[in-house]
């Protein structure tokens, strides 16, 4: 037992952690058929619930996926894990009837109608007694949780925001709070409200098919899961005292010593590459993080646009085209960043003090 | 919301002429005996008057009550199916009819519906728990104490705080379930932006109800959700370029005048953030939500309905 719990926390690191979600998600959007399959899909299913079974018989892991505030996000894993399931199964089983030249399961019955009452109003009345019963329940077996008086001299730590802001909590170990408490959550927003002017085909619409969206699919899943649920998990469960990350069954104590040597892009430039101090002007200090910045927001997409994503560009137009390359390699940059983090302690790619400039 | 709708109608039920109605049909064959021995028996019992209840379809149809709650018939047949959805103002939300493929759990996940329902019950328990607290530094802490030790079956609390946590999850899920069914596309994609603010409102809900129990938890959790607020660009006194904005040496952003203060009211988590939380969590934010979810439904009819394959 206590090996097991050791073999698994030395392999929990946030870079273990990340990569492995990575490398299940590309499994799933690779081989969707085979992944929801029913007797892989239970697999995985069984697996997680017999890790939480095995879990909680610990002590330590009981005493923090059991604390009240984090009970939503334990029943949240298996929600979302269901239903992903549960889309993709669908979507899977259309593609096939897509392939075979039939109609999609939703257009075998999309043209007949039925009456709302007794048909729909029946079932969402049968589904809103058992979500009250349910909630009820939870209620009556659940205290929620309260702690003691507000006190502003005395910091817990570590201090979490609510639960559904860990993810951005998360992101602050990799950006200042500028990009990942500001920026971030707002272009989070405006790209979600940018989605359907983008990818604005009305015929693939209404209902489940994975083949004819697969990129579109691919990259909101990318984000909702790995970007966003992923990192919730890792701030709730594996971020103990000071921030620092612990395996699951690791005792959390605020004694524990993590060495900090995060290095800038502009260190690791002049200093280790070409051997001479940093540049007292900060212009010329940070152009190697404005250089790569530039590279890689604006020659990249522009080579693409000539190239790979000529096709694509000649179909959706400029516009879509430059607002499309700006969301996703800005979502693609978090872990990127993330990564040089894990490889290279790289800290800011532009460090400007002077003005709380960091990225 | 209805009248009450079974009345127990007082008909001619005063014992005593019931019994005299009843006698000329059995006065035929050889009941007569019978009838003589039950009634000293019966005596007692006369005196509590027989309650016949009227049929639901009698008191429907027939009752000026009945037929002025209920602006349809009582036929078993499709008019007065859509008459029920139509004459309904909850029920007509909805159109009369639906696609199947859109009636269908295994499309909807009913998660949008349930959203909205779980809105409705915290709605609800978050009107009984405004009866029992402060939001002053002084009280609130121990109005939540006292709502958890003195009010009998106290879990409107626990329903509170637990249908918070549901309905986040719940508005994710509907949006994870728009995308997957593709169901944003045009002519849908604006009341998809009214859905992602209605998202964030959610949230919004969420993050200020957290602070109102006043305990370490709360007032930790958004002291650091809140920091953020001071690296806003330009508008944080931490934030990138805000040093760039002084008359001469006055900076004109500082700790005292930033987005965090005016979110706080003050420059920590204190008495005014409580007072401008409550007042976010209960009255303003709740106001906008409920008329972009009027916006929402609306709009869901007008694009055409529950999403289908073109």
């Amino acid at each position: 037992m206590d090996a097991i719990k050791e073999a698994i926390n030395s392999f929990c690191s946030p870079v273990a952690i990340f990569t492995t979600a990575i490398f299940m998600f590309a499994l799933f959007m690779a081989f969707p058929k085979q992944m929801t399959n029913k007797w892989v899909a239970g697999a995985i299913g069984l697996g997680v619930v017999g890790f939480f079974i095995f879990g909680m018989q610990d002590a330590h892991f009981k005493d923090i996926v059991g604390k009240a505030d984090n009970l939503p996000i334990v029943g949240m894993i298996f929600i979302f894990g269901y239903f992903t399931w549960f889309a993709m199964k669908k979507a899977v089983e259309n593609d096939e009837r897509i392939a075979a030249g039939q109609p999609t399961w939703e257009k075998t019955e999309s043209e007949e109608k039925v009456l709302v009452f007794p048909y729909l109003i029946y079932i969402e009345f049968v589904i809103a007694l058992l979500y009250a019963a349910a909630l009820v329940y939870w209620a009556i077996l659940v205290q929620a949780p309260l702690e003691d008086p507000a006190n502003p001299t005395l910091s817990p730590n570590p201090s979490k925001a609510p639960w559904y802001f860990l993810g951005l909590q998360e992101m602050l170990v990799y950006f200042d709070p500028w990009l990942a408490g500001v920026l971030f959550p707002t272009v989070i927003i405006v790209g979600l409200c940018a989605i359907p002017y983008i990818d604005n085909d009305p015929k693939t619409s209404g209902y489940y098919c994975f083949k004819q969206r697969r990129w579109a699919i691919t990259a909101f899943m990318f984000g909702f899961w790995i970007l966003w649920l992923v990192l919730i998990m890792v701030g709730t469960f594996l971020r103990g005292p000071n921030w620092n990350f612990f395996g699951p069954f690791e005792v959390w104590t605020a004694h524990k010593v993590v060495p900090l040597i995060n290095v800038n892009l502009s260190e690791f430039f002049y200093i280790k590459w070409l051997g001479i101090a940093l540049p007292q002007n900060w212009f010329i200090r940070e152009l190697p993080g404005f250089a790569a910045l530039f590279i890689y927001f604006i020659l990249i997409p522009k080579a693409l646009e000539r190239t790979v994503f000529k096709k694509l560009y000649e179909r959706i137009g400029a516009a879509r085209y430059h607002i499309l390359i700006a969301l996703t390699f800005m979502m693609i940059a978090l872990p990127l960043k993330m990564y040089f983090r894990w490889a290279f302690n790289l800290k800011y790619i532009i460090a400007i003090p002077e003005f709380f400039f960091n990225i | 919301m209805s009248e009450e709708p079974k009345k127990p109608e007082p008909q001619k039920s005063a014992s005593a002429p019931a019994d005299k109605s009843a006698t000329p049909p059995a006065a035929k064959p050889a009941v007569v005996p019978a009838a003589k021995k039950e009634e000293p028996k019966k005596f007692p019992f006369n005196l509590i008057p027989k309650i016949s209840l009227m049929s639901w379809k009698d008191f429907r149809l027939k009752t000026q009550v009945g037929k002025s709650v209920f602006r349809h018939g009582y036929s078993d047949d499709d008019k007065d199916r859509a008459m029920t959805v139509l004459t309904n103002v909850f029920f007509h939300l909805h159109p009369v009819r639906v696609r199947k493929s859109g009636s269908r759990f295994g499309f909807t996940w009913c998660a949008g519906g349930l959203s909205f329902f779980v809105f409705l019950t915290l709605v609800v328990s978050g009107i009984l728990l405004m009866f029992y607290y402060r939001p002053t530094v002084e009280y609130a802490y121990n109005d939540i104490v006292a709502m958890r030790e003195h009010v009998p079956f106290g879990i409107m609390r626990e329903l509170h705080r637990w249908g918070a946590h549901a309905m986040i999850i719940t508005v994710w899920l509907h949006m994870f379930r728009v995308f997957m069914t593709g169901s944003y596309k045009p002519p849908r994609e604006f009341n998809w932006v009214i859905g992602v603010i209605l998202l964030v409102l959610t949230m919004l809900l969420s993050f200020t109800g957290y602070l109102l129990p006043w305990d370490q938890l709360a007032m930790w959790a958004i002291t650091v959700g809140s920091n953020m607020a001071r690296a806003t660009p330009f508008l944080g006194h931490e934030g990138p370029g805000a040093a760039l904005l002084k008359l001469g040496d006055i900076p004109l952003i500082h700790s005292g005048d930033d987005v965090r203060f005016a979110l706080l009211g003050g420059r920590f988590v204190g008495a005014a953030t409580l007072l401008r939380f409550y007042i976010l969590h209960c009255v303003a934010i709740p106001t906008v939500v409920v008329l972009l979810m009027a916006v929402h439904f609306w709009r869901i009819r007008k694009d055409g309905g529950i999403s289908a394959p073109l």
